[in-house]
């Protein structure tokens, strides 16, 4: 009896991983716990921080509940308005460069060629390599002396011999290289997404499209394309998300000049709340997108579930 | 003048050879069924003259028409898929307006085109449907309606059927073929299911590595295999086949019945004691299984007979069992290839 017992109860902890309801909260657990160290709490703390006057003075001699005032102070504030405007270009922008680029290559891989294993490696650099890294090296060719893109477009005669532009150091073309370091670094993920997708494809469909005397054309955007919107529609939410709220590009090449031209909401929050210290208006400037973007993605999440094949 | 022609065609994948010198011709209006075992190539002969594959030697053409460098879509052919590949984000009427759409035709006789073939095929109350909605039945009948809506030159069909259950499968098999003679379109029809190329084909190709082994109508091909590869492929249970000298002595299961059961003289019949070891009923059937004697002695064979048949039949015992000389068939040892028998009265 003394035997049946002990083993009875060795067994229960033996297969208590074995039961479904111990197993999912144990493989769940350091999931959760680091979103909700790493994500949640600093998000909770954000909103706290964003409807104050806290500052990097009074953090320790008090600081005051103001309400929505940090909110409201934003909208009187010029290069707010001028952040705000530039992370929707940089966004959309970026993003439809990456999804151009990344499905023009997701249709170059899907075809067999010799050193496609190399072309497919050379294609995920982007976005294997640390973001600094690449930067450092786009930072170089955009150089204002250096630049071997210029140098390039000389030698190509494309830019005459006086020509020299200063792409870090006008507006406009400072604008437009950070969207292309932007769209450089986000289009392997789309590629890969696509690349995925189409996999995905019965090869039986797309036999069927070509016999029923479909075109490549008419293939991609009528039997393809809408087949895969619903896996490429959540890369896509993905990138913008990540697009409206990433700053690394921006700032490891430009720090969002020259005079805020390229300064986006990430950097601009960045630069008043950790740089000049005044916390409740950086977090505040970072929140700003945050109903915007949940409204966008539940929007494109519900669409997307109607389209369900 | 043959409506599909084949000649020689080879296709080597690496150091495979699934298809090793095909010769084929279809007759204008003829339902040709392609029959073999998974692998024999029949599928891939299928997407040659669907244009979805390059032979790596040999010719297709189609009417008149060499069309070795055509893409599919200038095949002017239609193809049923054994996954019936219906475009799931379209609803059932863009699914067989699709062929139409890529052909520029006029949006007014799409529309009549599209609800004219759905009622032939009884499918008009699909049309709002999207594909997921539908029964196998319904999906397959989708396909059918697909494939006919361009008014195609040839059919191409693989096994459209093995994906229904089984009772849906053999209405569905009358339903085609009789909606084949109707539309009176050649059509190619890929099996691997013996009872649909049978009962289907006007004439069968049987096919095994890449080779086509023989071409013949139903009854040819059952009754008068061309090599031992065809004898034993079709049939439930195959053809037994007994070793005899440098030939190979050959019989259909229901041709082997006790020799009470055979209305003949006894001059026409074969007689072996046959000791029974088994008997699987099978509702209308049963198959005996069992041991010859005589020549054939200790060699295994099987004999299928009704299950009314009004003899006694026992395990353990041995019976006089008979098959009449007219049915039987012999082959080379050697090749496999049918050679004409010793004929008449031959001694055992």
């Amino acid at each position: 009896m003394a035997v049946v017992a002990r083993e009875s109860g060795s067994a229960r902890f033996r297969y208590l991983l074995d039961r479904v309801e111990v197993l999912g909260p144990v493989f769940m657990a350091p999931a959760i716990l680091y979103m909700v160290a790493f994500l949640g709490l600093p998000f909770l703390l954000a909103i706290y921080f964003s409807l104050t006057d806290i500052t990097i003075n009074n953090i320790q001699t008090g600081f005051s509940f103001v309400g929505l005032e940090n909110f409201i102070g934003l909208f009187r504030d010029r290069i707010f308005r001028q952040a705000l405007r530039n992370t929707l270009i940089f966004a959309i922008a970026s993003q439809l460069l990456a999804m151009i680029l990344g499905q023009v290559t997701a249709l170059i891989l899907m075809q067999d060629f010799r050193g496609k294993t190399i072309v497919r490696v050379a294609i995920l650099l982007p976005w294997a390599v640390p973001i600094a890294l690449g930067v450092l090296g786009w930072k170089w060719m955009f150089d204002s002396l250096y630049s071997i893109i210029n140098w390039t477009l000389q030698a190509f005669h494309i830019l005459g011999p006086d020509q020299w532009p200063q792409w870090l150091g006008t507006s406009n073309l400072a604008m437009i290289s950070v969207i292309v370091v932007h769209a450089w670094k986000a289009f392997p993920f789309v590629a890969v997404i696509f690349l995925g997708a189409m996999t995905a494809i019965p090869q039986d469909i797309i036999d069927a499209a070509r016999v029923d005397g479909a075109g490549f054309w008419r293939r991609t955007f009528q039997v393809n394309v809408p087949i895969i919107a619903p896996i490429v529609s959540v890369g896509v939410i993905f990138g913008t998300v990540f697009a409206f709220t990433d700053m690394s590009v921006v700032w490891l090449l430009t720090k969002g000049g020259p005079v805020n031209s390229t300064q986006v909401l990430g950097s601009y929050a960045f630069q008043v709340g950790i740089v000049s210290g005044d916390i409740g208006q950086g977090a505040a400037t970072s929140l700003f997108l945050v109903p915007i973007l949940m409204v966008a993605m539940v929007l494109t999440l519900r669409a997307m579930r109607r389209r369900e094949l | 003048m043959a409506q599909v022609e084949v000649k020689d065609i080879k296709k080597y994948f690496g150091e495979v050879h699934a298809l090793d010198g095909v010769n084929l011709s279809i007759k204008e209006g003829e339902f040709l069924v392609l029959l073999g075992p998974s692998g024999s190539g029949k599928t891939t002969l299928m997407r040659i003259i669907a244009g979805l594959e390059k032979p790596t030697a040999g010719e297709v053409f189609i009417g008149e028409r060499l069309v070795n460098e055509l893409p599919p879509r200038a095949r002017n052919i239609a193809m049923v898929f054994q996954s019936y590949a219906l475009y799931p984000h379209m609803k059932v009427f863009d699914n067989i307006a699709f062929p139409l759409k890529t052909l520029r035709v006029p949006r007014g006789v799409i529309q009549e085109k599209v609800k004219q073939v759905a009622g032939m095929l009884r499918i008009d109350h699909l049309l709002h449907r999207k594909p997921r909605q539908l029964s196998g039945g319904e999906r397959q009948r989708v396909a059918l309606a697909r494939a006919i809506v361009r008014d195609p030159v040839l059919f191409l069909m693989d096994e459209p059927l093995s994906n229904l259950d089984a009772k849906l499968r053999a209405s569905a098999r009358d339903e085609l073929k009789q909606f084949q003679r109707r539309v009176g379109i050649t059509t190619l029809f890929v099996t691997h299911d013996q009872v649909e190329a049978l009962g289907m084909g006007d004439r069968i190709a049987v096919m095994n590595y890449g080779k086509i082994h023989q071409v013949g109508t139903p009854k040819e091909v059952y009754n008068d295999p061309a090599d031992n590869f065809v004898a034993t492929f079709l049939g439930t249970p195959p053809m037994n086949l007994l070793e005899r000298g440098d030939q190979i002595v050959g019989f259909r299961p229901e041709c082997f019945l006790p020799k009470a059961l055979h209305n003949v003289q006894q001059d026409e019949l074969v007689c072996f004691p046959f000791l029974v070891t088994r008997i699987e009923y099978l509702g209308s059937d049963q198959i005996v299984y069992g041991t010859l004697g005589g020549v054939f002695h200790n060699v295994k064979a099987m004999a299928s007979l009704s299950a009314t048949a009004p003899v006694s039949i026992n395990e353990g015992q041995v019976h006089e069992f008979a098959i009449q000389t007219k049915d039987m068939r012999f082959f080379d040892r050697a090749t496999g290839q049918r050679v004409e028998g010793p004929g008449g009265n031959f001694q055992w």
